[in-house]
């Protein structure tokens, strides 16, 4: 009797949460006339937009092939920079690294305000400092890439074996000691990955920095689309495609061996 | 030299882990600590290099009070104290020898440590120490890749790089077979004799504590209620420290002939089959 009783309002509880988010996605897809009608009215706009596209202009290749390895540089120094920031802040962050809440609990305030700004405005942010360019980008990279990896090596590092800590505390090591003995070789395999997934997601990411002048080849796909030249565009997303695929598929080889 | 002065633990929550505890423990002795689990045996042992700080009394170690150090004060008195632990604590992904060297640091600079630039002669301690448990072949092993019995030797040998007078072990036994037991208490009688360290044992195996040890003290409720020879204690002894008749698997069994054989008294609850160990 006592069972059923209790197993009653869970089930209640269940079909109102189910209740609740239909609700809000319907409200909120009526709030932004997002309707079925939308889609269907765009569809030959969409068709005609893909006609224009083919065939893509080979020609173009060349010169997108810079900017789309500057795209690649802007990537890979951005997160190289931002990982390396990273590890002593997810260190100063690991409650058990620096039980001291003083310390940690306003370094960890700190990472959270830099995961709330997306890197697209970061990159505008740059841009209005430092200028139209390559810097305001990989600085934008750069900082998204630090809030991303020192968070997740925070979490890595609060889940390693407390047990070589405790032995290292045993034979007298120092913080530092603690810190490169036991600490960093269980979170270093984490880290990497965290590192590599990263550089994947920046790759991306510095693909459309260009559309607020931060450099790479978001510049001249956002010049091909105002120009309506959508076989040039076609190239630009083609080429973008195979470079993310490549890098895709080189860093889950690499993560795989790493854990 | 190791004393306790009047030293009691009281945990936040208002439990007295230990109550007023008076020991001393001369060098080169194997003290095998017993005790049910909650009886203090663990807190005692780790209160000794630190790893638990107590609420009243003092420690001396050596004439040096480790209760009032602090700093590299404390981290001097700890680097002459080896521990060994029930889940080896090692760190699984590095090699054996880095295991043992980890066991320098207290010795060197942070710099150097850091850089892992240690001296030739630790390199030969750590190889040396690993002789010592017969393990040196698995110095460049990574030591997840090594049995229980072989990772234990390495934290054994980890502690013997630290050159200490005194060996704490907790429960360093309770995670391996019979067999494996047997061996790592061997090589801990070994290199207490060879080499004089004061051992310190947590045990909860009566027969393992009678033949190993040269003292046995009795932990009940956080209070020492036996401190004696293993002759004097007797299985009359270990039923008043455990507070009720001894059950089997509190004895190891597989038993070196002609060694005596702990009467089990049978226990009165429903027949046990889960703990016997052969």
């Amino acid at each position: 009797m006592k069972a059923a009783t209790i197993e009653a309002p869970q089930r209640y509880k269940r079909y109102l949460t189910w209740i609740f988010f239909v609700v809000l996605i319907v409200v909120c897809a009526i709030q932004t006339d997002v309707t079925p009608y939308q889609l269907i009215v765009g569809l030959p706009q969409m068709g005609t937009l893909l006609a224009e596209m083919v065939p893509p202009d080979w020609s173009y290749l060349p010169t997108i092939w810079k900017p789309m390895v500057e795209t690649i540089q802007i990537a890979l120094v951005g997160t190289m920079l931002g990982g390396i920031l990273a590890i002593p802040f997810a260190l100063l962050c690991a409650y058990n690294v620096m039980p001291n809440r003083t310390v940690s609990v306003p370094v960890r305030l700190i990472l959270n305000l830099v995961r709330t700004v997306p890197d697209l405005l970061f990159a505008a942010i740059f841009v209005a400092i430092f200028g139209i360019g390559p810097f305001a980008g990989m600085l934008a990279i750069m900082f998204f890439s630090f809030g991303l990896i020192a968070k997740l090596t925070f979490e890595a590092i609060e889940s390693i074996d407390p047990g070589p800590l405790e032995a290292m505390t045993a034979v007298g090591a120092n913080k530092i000691q603690l810190i490169v003995f036991g600490v960093l070789p269980q979170a270093m395999p984490h880290y990497m990955s965290y590192l590599l997934y990263a550089f994947e997601v920046n790759v991306r990411a510095a693909s459309v920095l260009g559309l607020v002048g931060a450099g790479g080849i978001g510049l001249l796909l956002d010049r091909s689309l105002g120009l309506f030249r959508y076989d040039r565009a076609a190239i630009i997303i083609l080429l973008t495609l195979v470079i993310v695929l490549v890098i895709d598929y080189g860093s889950t080889v690499l993560r795989r061996k790493l854990l | 030299m190791i004393e306790f002065h009047n030293v009691s633990k009281v945990y936040p929550n208002g439990t007295r882990g230990l109550n007023n505890i008076n020991l001393t423990i001369h060098q080169g002795e194997m003290v095998v600590i017993v005790g049910l689990s909650g009886a203090g045996k663990s807190t005692l042992l780790r209160s000794i290099n630190r790893l638990h700080d107590i609420t009243e009394g003092d420690i001396q170690i050596n004439g040096q009070s480790i209760t009032e150090a602090s700093g590299s004060g404390l981290r001097r008195i700890r680097r002459g104290i080896g521990m060994i632990f029930q889940s080896f604590n090692l760190v699984k992904r590095s090699t054996v020898l880095r295991n043992v060297l980890s066991g320098r640091v207290g010795h060197h600079s942070t710099l150097r440590t850091v850089l892992g630039m240690f001296p030739a002669e630790d390199t030969e301690l750590a190889m040396d120490a690993l002789e010592r448990v017969n393990i040196r072949d698995k110095a460049y092993s990574r030591a997840d890749q090594l049995s229980g019995g072989q990772q234990q030797r390495v934290s054994i040998a980890r502690a013997l790089a630290q050159q200490p007078q005194i060996i704490l072990a907790d429960e360093p036994v309770a995670s391996l077979d019979p067999l494996t037991t047997r061996q790592v208490m061997d090589d801990l009688q070994r290199i207490n004799r060879d080499l004089n360290i004061t051992t310190i044992i947590n045990l909860h195996f009566i027969d393992l504590a009678r033949q190993y040890a040269t003292r046995i003290i009795g932990l009940r409720a956080g209070e020492v209620v036996f401190d004696g020879t293993p002759e004097e204690a007797t299985d009359e002894v270990f039923s008043h420290i455990y507070g009720r008749s001894i059950h089997r698997d509190e004895v190891l069994g597989d038993h070196p002939p002609g060694e005596d054989i702990v009467t089990v008294i049978p226990d009165p609850a429903p027949a046990r089959t889960d703990g016997v160990k052969s």
